[in-house]
């Protein structure tokens, strides 16, 4: 299979979370310069980059917590770009903020119940994280920053889980956390898909994210250079595209370059 | 990430740093021909009208020091009352002590600069709304404290002695110089200060403090030093205060309806710039005179349109002209022009200061 | 022995400093907002009083049933509009508008209340009366009656913080609001809850303010707001029974300066506030403030 060009895919598969050339700016700084993706249902779409290339602006951009200059994002076929990040959070669009995030002056439980407030119905509950993460259920009390990193890190996901969404964004999961760690906290993705989520996730390592991705979109300085399967990209083409370098085009590759 | 090529892409060679957007010589002529006009007033106009002005003077001088505080060092005071009750309390004192009120008027200047260096150890490090709480506590306090002393006149006050044997003309016209004098000074020193290092300093410390204190710049002392010339302005408003009414009172001189009024007349007139509060004033002058009947309603007035500019029209009176016509009277910024007549929009670097 | 008399007093009226101070604690810990006119709208709230009973001669207190949901009410309102306006701005902003506002209200109230002082008179055996311990201290109902209602206060808003739906929302707001909106809230709405709530408290020691002692137009200011602030500064920031603790220091060093020199009074309570900030500023600095 080749690599598609532009996020385009094949026949037949609506979208669950679509962008259309999103521009964004911070300040004076184009972040993102006409950035197009699709999100099929049950995917695990993973968008990758060195540090400063946009992955957390488009992130952010598509929660709400940012508005774009210009362009779209549509959710379960709605345009949902002049929506608040809260209304999209209870329409099914909840992210996993980069850095955790977590309510410090709160206890476990307590940041669950928070995210569990708006919750759409579903199967997540709290009772489910718990089963989920075993320790979870003795240590629910405990202020979070007693917590390890990568304990904090799968409250923060169990956070986002009782909402029930339907799109789980995950920002930067392995972010300051041990390789071991986030290669466990990686490997429950399947049981966490399991019930019918989606996962658009954003990952600075990048064999990681070629490990549990369905699809793989690379972006450098605000442009997507490389979008396609895990299985069809080459990692010298991986490398061109995450650096920038102009590579040796090889038969069926196409690095993309966003439209200016 | 694409910043705008245009500028990045042409050689450095094309490019000047000028001061203002357009030659300002004529604006320094203006402004001298203005305080000469100004000072021969007490020979052409009735002493009701240089009253008037010398109300006008007190309110600019604390404006323009409020303006300092709270639009470029970003220290919000509700408590400059207390240097200008304490500049009032100087001449006082000097003047029970035989000095001329007007020669006590420097030195109650200074003395509030010296007393600013106490309660500025107090409040520095309080975040901006302590800060704000901080200053209001000091000035209360410093009240209560000046009350208890019945020789300055207790908590009822006394009259300002000094003036004995002055003709009155004579003493309006005094009044009236001295307080077009404190004006000049406090505009231009303002000006000066501002234009040099120390400006810049304070413009890098708005825009971005933590990226400022890397690159050198000594953040703590820029603010001591606003927050003691604001002192000295406040003071030599204070002084100017006393010896306007002759007398001075606790209660009166220490008002909160002081920073009031500097701070709402900066807010309206433009905070951040040198002639918003200048353009304030006039309107604060304006609406006194026609509601002056209306003790309350003239600040409930003031008080309302502050709040309406501060949530809709954030760069003042001032702003607006400044935006429209892009003047600037005090040129204290920088602007990249490429070397062609005018410089492009957009593409300058942002105007502050 | 006045000087038990005058201990007692102080830590009494330390329970109405508290329900001044904690709705401006509140509204600093979960919306940064440090309320200039607060105290006014303490005094706003005794003259609705006031003019209720005037108007309707209903008992006088079931005023407090009356004014101070609405001052609640009026407090989301304020905070959704003008003062969620100014938020969005900058610090300086609410910092001004708040003022302006304060400033407002007291030039409004003495234009159209004068100068002259208020009190809410009740003529009830219970506000007005005292009791005695011994022969020489003398306790007035009235202040036990408001530190005990301060107490319920206190102890009602910690259930609620740390108990029910609204309360987390609140702390997780303050702690990153951010990270609440990805969790589905509308921290706008949340801070209007938590600006009514700091209404309806400051409400309440309003109208007991008007009974224990009176009002004018500049009370609000010269009295409360600094009061307020000091109890919440000398109780440490953050901590809601700190403010009954810094409610209760700031009654009794008042008291102590009372027995010193009767206009000594103020005076103690701002020289205590001054002494915590130049002695132990950690508590306003810590968080987070660089600055």
């Amino acid at each position: 299979m080749s690599p598609e060009p532009n996020g385009e895919r094949p026949d037949g598969a609506a979208p669950l979370l679509e962008v259309r050339d999103l521009v964004v700016h911070h300040g004076q700084l184009r972040a993102l310069d006409g950035i197009s993706l699709r999100v099929l249902p049950g995917e695990v779409y993973a968008i990758i980059g060195a540090n400063g290339a946009g992955k957390s602006t488009l992130l952010r951009t598509i929660v709400g917590l940012h508005s774009p200059t210009a362009g779209s994002v549509f959710f379960d076929g709605t345009d949902v770009t002049r929506v608040r990040p809260e209304r999209r959070a209870t329409r099914g669009i909840v992210m996993v903020p980069e850095g955790r995030r977590l309510f410090e002056s709160l206890s476990v439980e307590e940041n669950l119940k928070v995210g569990a407030t708006y919750s759409r119905p579903g199967p997540w509950t709290i009772e489910r994280v718990y089963e989920m993460f075993g320790w979870m259920r003795e240590r629910r009390r405990q202020p979070t920053a007693q917590l390890s990193g990568g304990e904090q890190q799968t409250v923060a996901i169990g956070r986002a889980l009782v909402a029930n969404p339907r799109v789980l964004l995950l920002d930067e999961l392995s972010l300051g956390l041990a390789p071991v760690v986030v290669q466990r906290i990686y490997g429950m993705l399947p049981q966490i898909m399991a019930t019918g989520l989606t996962v658009l996730l954003v990952e600075q390592d990048v064999s990681q994210a070629l490990r549990v991705a369905s699809h793989i979109h690379c972006l450098l300085e605000g442009r997507t250079t490389l979008v396609g399967t895990p299985a069809s990209i080459s990692a010298d083409q991986v490398e061109a595209a995450y650096f920038g370098l102009a590579s040796a085009a090889a038969p069926g590759a196409s690095p993309e370059e966003g439209e200016a | 990430m694409s910043l705008a090529t245009e500028t990045t892409a042409l050689p450095a060679e094309r490019f000047r740093v000028t001061r203002s957007r357009r030659n300002v010589a004529w604006t320094g002529v203006g402004a001298l021909i203005v305080v000469v006009v100004l000072a021969y007033f007490p020979y052409i106009v009735y002493s009701g009208t240089t009253a008037i002005l010398v109300q006008a003077f007190i309110v600019l001088t604390m404006a323009s020091m409020w303006n300092l505080l709270a639009g470029y060092a970003g220290l919000v005071s509700v408590g400059q009352q207390a240097f200008v009750g304490l500049g009032a309390y100087f001449v006082l004192i000097l003047a029970l002590h035989g000095t001329s009120p007007f020669a006590a008027l420097p030195v109650a200047a200074i003395g509030c600069g010296v007393a600013a260096l106490p309660m500025w150890w107090l409040v520095s490090r309080l975040r901006s709304g302590y800060f704000a709480i901080a200053t209001w506590v000091l000035a209360a306090t410093t009240m209560l404290i000046i009350e208890k002393f019945s020789s300055i006149g207790g908590g009822t006050g006394m009259p300002l002695p000094g003036f004995a044997g002055l003709d009155p003309t004579l003493l309006t016209a005094y009044t009236y110089w001295a307080g077009l004098a404190v004006t000049v000074v406090a505009l231009v020193g303002i000006y000066l200060l501002l234009r040099g290092r120390l400006g810049l300093v304070l413009t890098a410390i708005r825009d971005d403090e933590a990226a400022a204190r890397s690159s050198g710049a000594r953040v703590g002392l820029a603010r001591m030093l606003v927050f003691v010339v604001a002192g000295a302005g406040c003071g030599a408003a204070g002084a100017l205060l006393a010896i306007s009414q002759l007398q001075v009172q606790p209660g009166a001189v220490f008002s909160v309806q002081f920073t009031a009024e500097m701070a709402f007349v900066t807010i309206i007139g433009g905070l951040g710039t040198i002639e918003g509060p200048i353009v304030g004033t006039a309107v604060y002058m304006i609406l006194q005179q026609t509601l002056a009947s209306y003790n309350a309603w003239y600040l409930i007035i003031l008080g309302l349109v502050a709040i309406v500019v501060t949530l809709f029209a954030r760069r003042g009176l001032w702003g607006l002209v400044d935006t429209h016509l892009n003047v600037r009277l005090f040129p204290v910024g920088y602007y990249l022009r490429l070397d062609e007549e005018r410089p492009r929009g957009p593409r300058a670097l942002p105007r502050r200061g | 022995m006045a000087w038990v008399n005058a201990i007692i007093q102080g830590v009494l009226v330390g329970g109405l400093y508290a329900l001044f101070a904690c709705g401006l604690s509140l509204m600093f810990g979960v919306m940064k907002v440090v309320n200039l006119a607060h105290g006014d709208l303490a005094v706003v709230a005794g003259y609705l009083a006031i003019g209720v009973i005037t108007v309707t001669h209903i008992p006088v207190l079931w005023s407090f049933l009356v004014v101070v949901p609405l001052m609640a009410v009026l407090g989301y309102v304020l905070q959704r509009t003008i003062l969620q306006g100014a938020l969005d701005r900058s610090v300086l902003a609410t910092l001004m508008v708040t003022f302006g506002l304060s400033v407002v209200i007291e030039n409004g109230l003495l234009q159209f209340f004068t100068a002259n002082s208020r009190a809410i008179g009740t003529g009830l055996a219970l506000v007005s009366g005292s009791f005695s311990i011994g022969s020489q201290i003398q306790i007035g109902y009235l202040l036990v009656v408001v530190f005990a209602v301060a107490v319920i206060v206190l102890l009602g808003l910690q259930y609620f913080l740390s108990a029910t739906k609204y309360g987390r929302l609140i702390r997780a707001v303050a702690d990153d609001r951010e990270a609440a909106q990805l969790a589905g809230a509308d921290y706008r709405h949340v801070f209007g809850i938590a600006a009514a709530i700091a209404f309806g408290t400051v409400a309440l020691g309003g109208i007991a303010y008007g009974m224990y002692s009176q009002l004018q137009p500049t009370t609000g200011t010269d009295t409360i707001l600094l009061f307020a602030f000091a109890a919440v500064v000398i109780g440490g920031l953050g901590s809601l029974w700190g403010t009954l603790l810094g409610g209760v220091v700031l009654g009794v060093a008042q008291q102590i300066g009372a027995q010193i020199s009767i206009s000594d009074e103020t005076l103690a309570g701002f020289i205590v506030f001054l002494a915590v900030l130049a002695l132990r500023p950690q508590g306003l600095i810590s968080r987070g403030a660089q600055s």
